[in-house]
């Protein structure tokens, strides 16, 4: 039973983990458009991130 | 955008978009309005965009732009933002975008800043996430006490689980309380007082137990409690978001503007910054921003939108005009004597505001349900504590049996039950083309027995038609079309494009006379086309213009075209069973006509805004259900007094503010149609409260007698929600 140990918080850890990342697309404003975003991966021009 | 103002006045069943439809609303608003637009985020409206080749083109065209910093489009909104120096104009970008052959619409950027990002949602998004990772990891060590886990192993797996949901609720359930609270310090009950309760009880006593290593702990059932119930809110606020959005952007599609004439020049000015005295210049087909008195120029006025009175009425020179009329022939110039809120359209406006609302009277189905249930509740818990604690004496046992009772009892698949089904029935409205925008509509809808139509601008286009072309002599026919086609009047239009296949006979010194109609030579001789008491001859009591001819004067009689959809809708209703009426402002001829073609045997003319109302209440107090449909100014009361409400979207602001549904198309047919989704939307949320009184009926005998474990109210509740939503989607 001593597994317990490590187990339970790695299991909080992770799904932790995928809250903040919930939390942060939500943040960055990622629900905004869904409809644009999906069109958006056949477009040829760069989003404003990676410029060349 | 000046190419549309020209059809703006006879057309409106397009979406009005031109400056000079704005329609004086709230003079604050404008300020704050003009303040942002110095900002220079300036928003278009793109309806015809749908692929990513559209988002390229469209965004490549306007960053290419002069003065463009940033151009973003959102294609779930069609609607473009673009951040850009001060100097640049909308209409600029509006040509740009237009070039790349795309159709593109001024937004009015104050309007739909509100709606841009919505926080309300997105903290309600936030408190559904928390609780569904807390639920879920808590979950998982309740399933492990639930098959067997015993003594330290229990306890500590209760104490990490006491550890997760102590802050999680502090930060989920706060909605909760926070209404809970409101409600009981003005010594209410509503259904999150029950919730509230059952949250904080299912805390207390989990945590004594806990604390006494005991067996059962409640930590579970109050997480995945809030987890549904938001999940509830969040549907809830989402539906009404996108309606309230909807409806916002057709609101900014009105950007009020107004030319005015200022140190000798003409000058494009917000509607705000107009002042008292102020000349300012209206086109034809323009609508008057202020209300004031005419300085120069003579035409005709159409006020359908405030009387719902077809025919066109006179304008000369030092008559009083009122914000919201259309001026149809000459160029105007009007002293501004009332602006923003004084204008008689504001203060009728207003008026509707103060009127007692049939929304405010209608108590919802789910308000009446907490109403019954809250009281219940609590009684019903309360009684099984006093059982418990006098029969076996024992405070923690009765305590845990009452928190027991609270947690299976909590309104869990009711908070799901309305949500759930509005969800789906507004989803299935707003394909077919309705904007549900008040929350307690559909249930009023599906009570409806009673419908109530305007007729100008709502059963007819706006769009008038000739109805005895047969009267007309051959030999007139041309020199009619010729005479026609020099006029924008729309009567005028009506008549060339009824006679489009003729040939136009050759005049001479063809010219408009504003406010009278159009003349000519013909080989030597005067013919004329327009009023009747300027050619001489008797007006009557329909909609008309008369020819004059070398061989003497004809009447040219007009009705007014169908909307799309109106017979169909009329005569679905009737054969629904329900009582259809038409109420106009409109003369009796046109009316009776107008109601004889429909079927319609109840019909009323001549009616003003208050016969209207009256009317309508008249219906009510003989117990009659009714739903208005109407868009002029003129029928805003009477939007407001009915039970429920719809506008197309061509209406006036005020009139799509007061009813409750907005028809997005120019259809009328949808209608019978979503008195049907409506009432099946109500049955289906009856459905719901039977199935979650149904689980309450099974599971409470239970936690009265102290049987029901942790593991029973999870499985109960949990069964109760999602049988409540698959329910509500078969609406779909």
């Amino acid at each position: 039973m001593d597994i317990l140990v490590w187990l339970i918080p790695i299991s909080l850890f992770l799904g932790g983990l995928g809250l903040v990342a919930f939390i942060w697309t939500v943040r960055s404003d990622q629900y905004e458009d869904p409809d644009g975003t999906s069109q958006r991966i056949l477009s040829d021009q760069w989003d404003e991130h990676p410029k060349p | 955008m000046a190419e549309l103002t020209g059809h703006i006045g006879t057309e409106r069943g397009g979406l009005a978009a031109c400056p000079a439809c704005a329609v004086a609303p709230a003079a604050e608003d404008l300020a704050a309005r003009a303040a942002q637009v110095e900002g220079a985020t300036l928003a278009l409206s793109l309806p015809g965009i749908h692929c990513a080749a559209c988002i390229d083109t469209v965004e490549r065209a306007l960053s290419q732009a002069p003065g463009v910093r940033e151009a973003r489009v959102n294609l779930t909104l069609r609607r473009a933002q673009v951040k850009a120096d001060p100097e640049v104009s909308a209409e600029d970008l509006v040509r740009i975008v237009e070039g790349v052959g795309y159709e593109a619409h001024e937004l009015d950027p104050g309007t739909i800043a509100a709606t841009a990002t919505d926080r309300a949602g997105r903290a309600l998004l936030m408190r559904l996430a928390v609780a569904g990772f807390a639920s879920m990891n808590v979950m998982l060590l309740s399933v492990s006490v639930w098959s067997g886990a015993a003594d330290a192993t229990r306890d500590l797996f209760h104490w990490i689980s006491a550890a997760i949901t102590l802050p999680a609720i502090a930060f989920c359930a706060q909605p909760f309380f926070v209404s809970a609270f409101a409600a009981l310090r003005v010594r209410r009950l509503n259904m999150d007082v029950p919730i509230a309760l059952a949250i904080a009880l299912a805390l207390v006593t989990s945590l004594w137990e806990t604390s006494l290593s005991g067996e059962h702990a409640y930590f579970d059932a109050a997480l995945t409690l809030t987890f549904f119930l938001l999940a509830g809110r969040y549907l809830d606020h989402r539906t009404r978001a996108a309606a309230r959005s909807a409806a916002e952007e057709l609101t900014a599609l009105e950007v009020p503007r107004a030319l005015v004439r200022r140190d000798g020049a003409e000058v494009q000015l917000p509607v705000a910054e107009l002042r008292i005295g102020d000349l300012v210049v209206v086109r034809p087909g323009g609508r008057m921003p202020v209300d004031g008195e005419i300085a120069e120029g003579s035409s005709e006025l159409d006020r359908s939108l405030l009387t719902g009175e077809t025919r066109p009425v006179a304008a000369l020179p030092g008559q009083a005009v009122s914000a919201g009329e259309v001026n149809l022939t000459g160029p105007l110039v009007v002293r501004a004597t009332a602006i923003g809120r004084d204008t008689s359209l504001a203060r009728m406006a207003d008026l509707v505001a103060i009127a007692e609302s049939g929304r405010s009277r209608y108590t919802s189905l789910a308000d009446r349900a907490a109403k019954l249930y809250a009281p219940g509740v609590h009684i019903l818990s309360a009684l099984s504590f006093l059982g418990w604690f006098l029969w076996s004496g024992d405070l923690r046992v009765a305590l845990n049996i009452a928190a027991a009772v609270l947690i299976i009892t909590c309104p869990c698949a009711l908070g799901l039950a309305v949500p759930a089904v509005t969800t789906a029935a507004s989803g299935r409205l707003f394909r077919r083309g309705m904007l549900v925008k008040h929350e307690t509509a559909l249930e009023r809808l599906a009570q409806v027995d009673t419908v109530v139509f305007d007729k100008t601008g709502t059963l007819t286009s706006g769009k008038p038609r000739v109805v005895n072309l047969g009267d007309l002599p051959a030999e007139a026919r041309g020199v009619a079309l010729a005479l026609a086609s020099a006029s924008a009047h729309p009567l005028s239009q009506a008549l060339a494009g009824a006679l489009a296949a003729e040939t136009p006979a050759p005049l001479s010194d063809l010219r408009e006379v504003p406010g009278h109609g159009t003349e000519a030579l013909l080989a030597g001789r005067r013919v004329r086309l327009g009023r009747a008491e300027w050619l001489g001859a008797t007006a009557g009591d329909e909609t008309a213009t008369w020819l004059q001819t070398p061989s003497g004067l004809t009447e040219i009689r007009f009705a007014d075209s169908l909307r799309p959809g109106a017979a169909e809708a009329v005569s679905e209703l009737l054969a629904q069973g329900r009582h259809v009426a038409l109420i106009s402002g409109d003369a009796e001829g046109a009316v009776a006509a107008l109601a004889a073609r429909l079927g319609i045997t109840d019909w009323q003319a001549g009616a003003l805004p208050g016969d209207k109302a009256a009317r309508i209440a008249a219906l009510q107090e003989g117990g009659a259900k009714v739903l208005m449909v109407g868009d002029g100014l003129n029928d805003t009361a009477a939007l407001s007094t009915a039970d429920v409400s719809i506008s197309p979207a061509s209406a006036l602001d005020a009139a799509r503010v007061a009813s409750d549904i907005v028809l997005l198309g120019g259809d009328l047919s949808p209608i019978p149609g979503a008195l049907q989704t409506a009432s099946r939307a109500t049955r289906r949320i009856r459905e719901n409260f039977r199935i979650a009184t149904f689980y309450n009926v099974i599971a409470v005998p239970l936690a009265v007698a102290g049987l029901c474990s942790p593991l029973i109210a999870a499985l109960a509740m949990s069964t109760s929600s999602i049988t409540v939503s698959l329910n509500a989607l078969r609406l779909r």
